[in-house]
């Protein structure tokens, strides 16, 4: 559900509790299920989807939709390699709640030069340039780089 | 740079009290909103660097958990088919949001809960082997969540941060830049029209007294010269003169 605009920062209650989303390829919505959170409620409604090698992109997006249409999810997570395919839509949302959150994919290791938040961050607290170049040295410390 | 500002306010007194009201009022309402933008801004930056630093974590502990789930692969064999088909109808595994209040603004923070399971399906999972990898696998893939979780709230925080310091920045150039110099320059103006009137006032006042004056001396000067019949018409004149004289003061002097 969308927080307007005027309503961000001011008291809010939410009543009830949230669910997570998972939208990622098989393997880790696989593990992620493992873990319980994954519900297909009365209407049909699941609150994951599985990205294969060759599902459209439309898909994807339609997927994300409905995800965030619903009024009872607080996290989707959406393996980068996915969200690089959806990257307009992420960026054209704003609410707080639901916020998406970018998770690594099996086949590509996570990398925080292209995770939205992290180069806002990034730019904010550093200076765009400086920001991205930041961003590089963390990744190689972490020996996320790939050779 | 100039603003156009109308002054089609009624230059008195009153009104210059109730301006000076409001500088004095709007300069408080500035250096509060400071406050918060500053404490705002220092709440910002440690955000920031805490999401830059769990960001890059979380691969750390998303490889741990794959790993784990391809050892019970081997163990189990292929169980991805089984896991979506049992998904049920209700998960245990829910969010509650709680706000957490920072120089005014509310915050939203995730945490993870999990409520009453009834029924256990997962339990049937590996039954034909690879039960314990899978059980690990399991346990590695909620540790992850729960710093997915961790990291979700920070992003959240980051978001309002954002907006709510983007709205404030606007409030506090709004008063710094357009509405204190407006007021600024309507205190002038009342102040300028002010000393102007008084200076009119007490221009006219001399103008006066100096007419009278002289239609005096004239008088006196005629009465030596006609005598006493004269002397009759002549107060007369005056008196009507002076009459004329507080006509055209009337409106002037009491404003």
């Amino acid at each position: 559900f969308v927080k307007m605009a005027s309503q961000v920062g001011k008291a809010f209650r939410i009543k009830g509790t949230l669910l997570m989303a998972v939208i990622a390829d098989a393997a880790t919505v696989t593990g992620m299920l493992l873990t319980g959170m994954g519900e297909r409620n009365h209407k049909g409604q699941t609150n994951f989807f599985i990205v294969e090698k060759d599902t459209p992109t439309a898909d994807i997006e339609a997927a994300l939709e409905k995800m965030l249409d619903r009024e009872d999810i607080g996290i989707i997570l959406v393996g980068q390699s996915i969200a690089e395919r959806i990257r307009p839509k992420i960026v054209e949302h704003e609410a707080v709640i639901p916020t998406i959150l970018e998770i690594p994919s099996k086949d590509q290791p996570y990398d925080p030069e292209k995770d939205t938040v992290v180069t806002r961050a990034a730019s904010i607290l550093w200076g765009a340039d400086t920001g991205m170049q930041k961003l590089k040295e963390i990744k190689e410390a972490k020996g996320v780089v790939k050779k | 740079f100039r603003i156009k500002m109308s002054t089609g306010i009624l230059p008195s007194r009153m009104n210059l009290q109730l301006f000076k009201i409001k500088a004095v009022s709007a300069k408080k309402g500035f250096d509060l909103l400071k406050k918060k933008a500053d404490a705002l801004k220092k709440a910002f930056r440690g955000i920031l660097q805490k999401i830059v630093e769990s960001k890059a974590c979380i691969g750390e502990d998303y490889n741990e958990a794959m790993l784990g789930l391809a050892e019970a692969t081997f163990a189990a064999g292929d169980f991805s088919r089984a896991v979506v088909d049992h998904v049920k109808k209700k998960t245990p595994v829910r969010l509650t949001v709680h706000s957490d209040n920072i120089a005014g603004v509310h915050l939203p923070i995730f945490t993870l809960r999990h409520e009453e399971d009834n029924s256990d399906d997962n339990s049937l999972l590996g039954l034909t082997g690879g039960g314990t990898a899978i059980n690990k696998a399991r346990e590695k893939f909620t540790k992850f969540l729960k710093v997915l979780v961790t990291v979700a709230s920070l992003q959240t925080q980051f978001v309002t941060l954002d907006q709510v310091i983007k709205v404030t920045n606007r409030r506090v150039n709004a008063l710094e830049f357009v509405l204190i110099p407006k007021i600024k320059f309507t205190i002038d103006y009342i102040d300028k029209e002010l000393d102007e009137e008084s200076r009119e006032d007490f221009f006219r006042l001399k103008k006066v007294v100096e007419a009278k004056k002289q239609r005096q001396a004239e008088k006196y000067a005629n009465n030596d010269n006609k005598g006493k019949q004269d002397n009759e018409n002549a107060e007369e004149e005056v008196m009507v003169e002076e009459q004329d004289a507080f006509d055209d003061d009337d409106e002037d002097v009491f404003i």
